[in-house]
């Protein structure tokens, strides 16, 4: 290796060279990880559950398979956790919720089985907001993650401990899912590489549903390379999905070094002015800007004049499908169940009003009402309509500009506590992220810089619907030319 | 206009038991979230961002889960079924 870093710090890439070269074993790399488990995670809490036996019992396949010369995939031999809302076969899976409490699924979620059969080696199950339903982590059942750059503030969620166990060692990779900016508002926060492809690029067969028209399965990395390495592993049709697109996948490191001279970046100026918006993320985005326009990028002011009724109609739309989705959970076939009840009504009630959290219960209540009569109109139905001028919003702004640049999130980490009683508030941090969640369209955020307290700031890169290529060449020019290189003091004392 | 949500219907419909500490904190914090949400002119609805129709794959028989599988997770398996309590009241 290049350097004598533990190697779950290093770029995947750079461990799958050395794992071929025969300098390193699938082994070595996987214990690396948990030994910095081990280090951090009673202060982080990334992991609702390490896996290291099956981590162990894979990386000495990987290590086997290696010796006898086989071919791999780039992502063999390489450490990665899962959201907890990724069934996984035979490992309680609990989706940060006390109602699956104990679920044990009896089959692989598509994601996790393609990277299993490539040789990727799993270090746990990371905890999240309760059915990936937050912004800040804090709606797990079981505890906040604290973000590894500052242990009293939140990681960003709901993939909240995917983006910390990334921004620490504690895997080298790992998924998330997107449905309001689940993956990119933490990666942000965490100062770490997160994306959200096309809907329907990867397949979502057993991931647990929240909002089934805006969920995406999305990825965590510490550099744009690798980001393109394990969406290639994982994306493509699934006939088990019915909302996977049939489009053929691709190798997406093909063209990662292009470059992005004469490339067309939108800014929606009105973003920038925002309420809210921290001067320090605002300043560390406009220098992102000009490491665009120096790479020979051009700038071009976009509009995308009803974003400012995105994040209502998120609210409606989402709480809508999850008030439907989660109306599996009514103690019968799996999970909890409230012992004592006269009828199986009573049954059903008292064991969703012991099992669910508050946020659960909150968006339940909001989205059965969206969705009753006489309300379903005013409510559901113009969140949809609102979603359609959105797609027109893009569609009018990828005429001028082949991508869209904004901030992640209007804030750098908050802290702990914060904004627990005010959802409004917490909603407020998705704000420039739920737009392509509502679009579909690929979205990345890379980390730009920090701001005064130290805290790193997310640089967002929006593209056309499948047009991931584009946006993973331009996060990739600009992360080459930012050279962020800041890890969390927790890890980066004494190296 | 503020907006009405009767809570105590919502959560039957939802199958959900409020406590009375609950129903106190949510009705506001409702209301401020659907106050926000009432907007918008008329355009025609999205209802998946990516258009597709009829999505078919073959209708041949797989693998699938065994009986025992399926009912593995279950709170109160008997005999190969998933029991509750009783749904029809008795005469």
């Amino acid at each position: 290796m290049a350097d004598d870093r533990p190697f779950s710090d290093h770029p995947g890439h750079e461990l799958a060279e050395a794992l071929r070269r025969g300098d390193v074993t699938a082994t070595e790399i996987l214990e690396s990880a948990l030994r910095r488990i081990d280090e951090v995670d009673g202060s982080v809490r990334a992991y609702l559950r390490v896996t290291a036996d099956q981590g162990r019992a894979q990386a000495a396949a990987v290590d086997r398979r290696l010796r006898a010369g086989d071919d791999l995939p780039g992502v063999a031999g390489i450490p990665i956790a899962l959201k907890d809302l990724f069934c996984t076969k035979g490992i309680t899976t609990t989706a940060g919720s006390k109602i699956l409490e104990p679920y044990v699924p009896p089959y692989d979620c598509t994601p996790w089985a393609r990277l299993s059969a490539a040789g990727a080696v799993l270090t746990g199950k990371t905890n999240c907001d309760e059915f990936a339903m937050g912004s800040s982590n804090e709606n797990s059942a079981y505890g906040p993650v604290h973000n590894p750059w500052r242990l009293s503030a939140v990681p960003g969620g709901s993939s909240g401990g995917s983006a910390a166990a990334v921004a620490c060692g504690e895997a080298v990779w790992a998924l998330g899912s997107d449905t309001g900016g689940s993956v990119r508002q933490p990666a942000a926060l965490c100062g770490v590489v997160g994306l959200k492809p096309t809907y329907g690029r990867i397949s979502r067969y057993g991931l647990i549903a929240f909002a089934s028209s805006l969920d995406h399965v999305g990825t965590f990395a510490r550099s744009v390379r690798d980001t393109a390495t394990l969406l290639s592993a994982i994306a493509g049709h699934d006939p088990m999905d019915a909302t996977s697109l049939p489009d053929p996948s691709r190798d997406y490191r093909v063209g990662l070094e292009a470059g992005v001279d004469g490339l067309r970046v939108g800014v929606v100026e009105d973003w920038l002015s925002m309420e809210g918006t921290e001067p320090g993320v605002r300043d560390a985005f406009q220098a992102g800007l000009a490491a665009l326009e120096r790479l020979g990028a051009t700038i071009v002011p976009v509009k995308l004049p009803h974003a400012d009724y995105a994040l209502s109609a998120y609210y409606l739309i989402a709480p809508a499908e999850a008030s439907s989705n989660l109306a599996r959970y009514d103690g019968v076939r799996y999970g909890l169940r409230e012992a004592g009840s006269g009828s199986v009504t009573e049954m059903n009630t008292r064991t969703r009003g012991a099992g669910f959290g508050d946020e659960v219960k909150r968006r339940i209540i909001l989205g059965t009402y969206a969705l009753s009569a006489g309300y379903y109109d005013a409510y559901y139905g113009q969140a949809q309509k609102v979603r359609t001028l959105v797609i027109r919003d893009f569609e009018q702004a990828f005429m001028e500009a082949d991508v869209i640049a904004a901030p992640t999130s209007p804030t750098t980490a908050f802290e702990i506590g914060e904004r627990v009683d005010d959802p409004l508030a917490m909603y407020l941090s998705d704000v420039f992220t739920i737009p392509a969640d509502l679009a579909g369209i690929p979205a990345i955020s890379i980390p730009c810089g920090l701001d005064a307290k130290g805290l790193p700031v997310g640089f967002q890169l929006m593209g056309k619907l499948l047009d991931e290529p584009t946006v993973l060449r331009t996060a990739h020019a600009l992360e080459a030319e930012l050279a962020f290189a800041d890890r969390p003091a927790l890890v980066s004392s004494g190296s | 206009m503020a907006v009405d949500i009767d809570l105590e219907h919502v959560a039957r419909l939802a199958r959900l038991a409020l406590t009375e500490e609950e129903k106190a904190r949510f009705g506001p914090q409702l209301e401020v979230i659907l106050e926000h949400a009432r907007t918008v002119g008329e355009v025609a609805a999205t209802s998946h961002p990516v258009p597709r129709a009829n999505v078919y794959r073959p209708d041949e028989p797989r693998p699938c889960l065994t009986q025992e599988e399926a009912l593995a997770n279950a709170p109160d398996p008997f005999e190969g079924r998933f029991r509750v309590p009783r749904i029809v009241e008795e005469e």
